[in-house]
């Protein structure tokens, strides 16, 4: 017993320092695992609150290209209003039925919520974004974000009023998508390469893909709507070893400038995913 | 200014230079990854006792992490050079004389080659273990080497402007301070 004090106060340096590695240690797989950090609340108040403070003074450098997003989808979603197709022999007026549940049987499945960009990185090889808008404004672990341009991310980590998101650029990040002109579907995973630049893997070789064909997301992602724009094709990678193309995907959203994005929930999410990750139990 | 009061403000300032300029920098390329933020560490006095040395390294390092949303990848490679930052030391100065007139670290107190030998290992072993855990999680091995040798390269050559645009003053230990 003696010689364990002993040796315990002769190593207590190299002992206090592989103490401080292992919690540093534990502290990383836990985050990366499970994004769910034990003082993850408290601090990403306090971190949040000063990215804000440093995006409020940024954002005045890109109002202009902001405005010429905000204006460009706006066209765009003017011209899908239901008013502007009116059938000229006709004296019905269409109206776009906004209720939850409507008498047909249609439910709604997504719900969109504007949020706030007040922090985001593009130079590390796990890139988050933080949005001003928290659980109390109806964010929950899951939901998908998208920008004006394309899809951006998915929420990770939400605290009261500040939420966080696991950027496309992220080693860890995949997201379900496919060619828009045959539905060939793969994964979109990065390489931690050029922020740019997305890889598109398991798309099948019969699919006849050519340079600059549209990717947008899957009908298979829980998360995400489908159809939504992810990017363009840059180039083919024919890998020999296996039967699918590795191809690599211009984004559509530019991650340097990201300002506004939407929060997408599906109100269905939990039950798919709980019903995915049930095992099977007769098979 | 007292070194408490000097090495808490400076603690701030290498916090936010790290996050809201460096970070924000646009990529260059995959293994050029601009890092300062740890010669905080390397210029802390000499007299700090190691464990407080070690724990101070880490709260440095954890707070990193929480602005770049990993937590523990920057406070690991911290605490190691804290932890050998002593051992260096004592290897490189001449015993007696200069660690007792002057507070900390610098190229004035050190001198100009023993102190770039103590940036430049430090640095190195620094990016390694920063890289290497970062590589285990995910990446190639060409990767582990190119990134290590690139921000080292990038973090000795920011480290030399910081030296030269900040001429810290190797300010004497007195018998009154």
């Amino acid at each position: 017993m003696k010689n364990i004090f002993f040796f315990i106060r002769r190593y207590f340096t190299f002992l206090s320092f592989l103490l401080l590695q292992v919690v540093a240690i534990i502290l990383l797989t836990r985050s990366s695992t499970t994004h769910e950090v034990f003082f993850s609340d408290a601090t990403s108040e306090l971190t949040g609150n000063l990215n804000k403070r440093y995006s409020n003074l940024r954002s005045y450098f890109s109002l202009g290209e902001t405005n010429r997003q905000l204006a460009e989808e706006n066209t765009r979603l003017k011209n899908l209003l239901a008013s502007n197709n009116i059938a000229p022999d006709s004296s019905r007026i269409n109206y776009t039925d906004t209720t939850v549940r409507d008498s047909s049987g249609r439910y709604r499945k997504f719900t969109w919520l504007p949020a706030r960009v007040i922090g985001n990185t593009v130079t590390l090889q796990t890139n988050f974004l933080t949005l001003e808008r928290g659980s109390n404004q109806g964010v929950k672990k899951g939901m998908a974000v998208v920008g004006p341009q394309g899809i951006v991310g998915v929420v990770v980590e939400i605290s009261p009023n500040i939420s966080k998101v696991m950027s496309l650029l992220h080693r860890n990040s995949r997201v379900s998508a496919m060619l828009k002109k045959d539905n060939n579907a793969g994964s979109i995973e990065w390489d931690g390469n050029d922020p740019s630049i997305l890889i598109l893997r398991n798309v099948s070789k019969s699919a006849k893909v050519v340079k600059g064909d549209t990717v947008v997301t899957s009908t298979y992602s829980a998360n995400f709507p489908s159809n939504l724009m992810v990017g363009t094709v840059s180039s083919i990678v024919a890998d020999p070893s296996s039967n699918f193309y590795t191809l690599k995907i211009k984004t559509a959203t530019n991650f340097f400038t990201v300002q506004y994005v939407y929060l997408v929930e599906n109100t269905r999410y939990t039950e798919q995913v709980q019903l995915e990750n049930t095992p099977m139990t007769n098979q | 200014m007292s070194s408490l009061v000097k090495n808490i403000i400076r603690f701030i300032l290498f916090i936010l230079l790290q996050v809201f300029i460096l970070n924000e920098v646009p990529p260059l390329h995959r293994f050029i990854v601009p890092y300062i933020y740890f010669l905080y560490i390397l210029w802390l006095p000499f007299t700090i006792n190691r464990i407080a040395l070690m724990l101070i390294a880490f709260a440095f390092g954890l707070s990193l992490d929480f602005f770049s949303g990993t937590t523990g990848l920057h406070a690991a490679p911290c605490v190691l050079i804290a932890y050998i930052r002593p051992f260096l030391l004592n290897l490189i100065l001449p015993q007696e004389t200069i660690e007792q007139s002057y507070s900390e670290p610098g190229s004035k107190s050190m001198g100009w080659a023993p102190y770039s030998l103590y940036v430049g290992l430090l640095t190195f072993i620094h990016h390694f273990y920063l890289v290497l855990i970062e590589w285990l999680t995910f990446g190639d091995f060409l990767y582990f080497l190119g990134k290590v040798l690139g921000t080292t390269a990038v973090s000795l050559l920011m480290i030399f402007l910081a030296e030269l645009l900040f001429l810290r003053k190797g300010k004497y230990r007195t018998n009154a301070a």
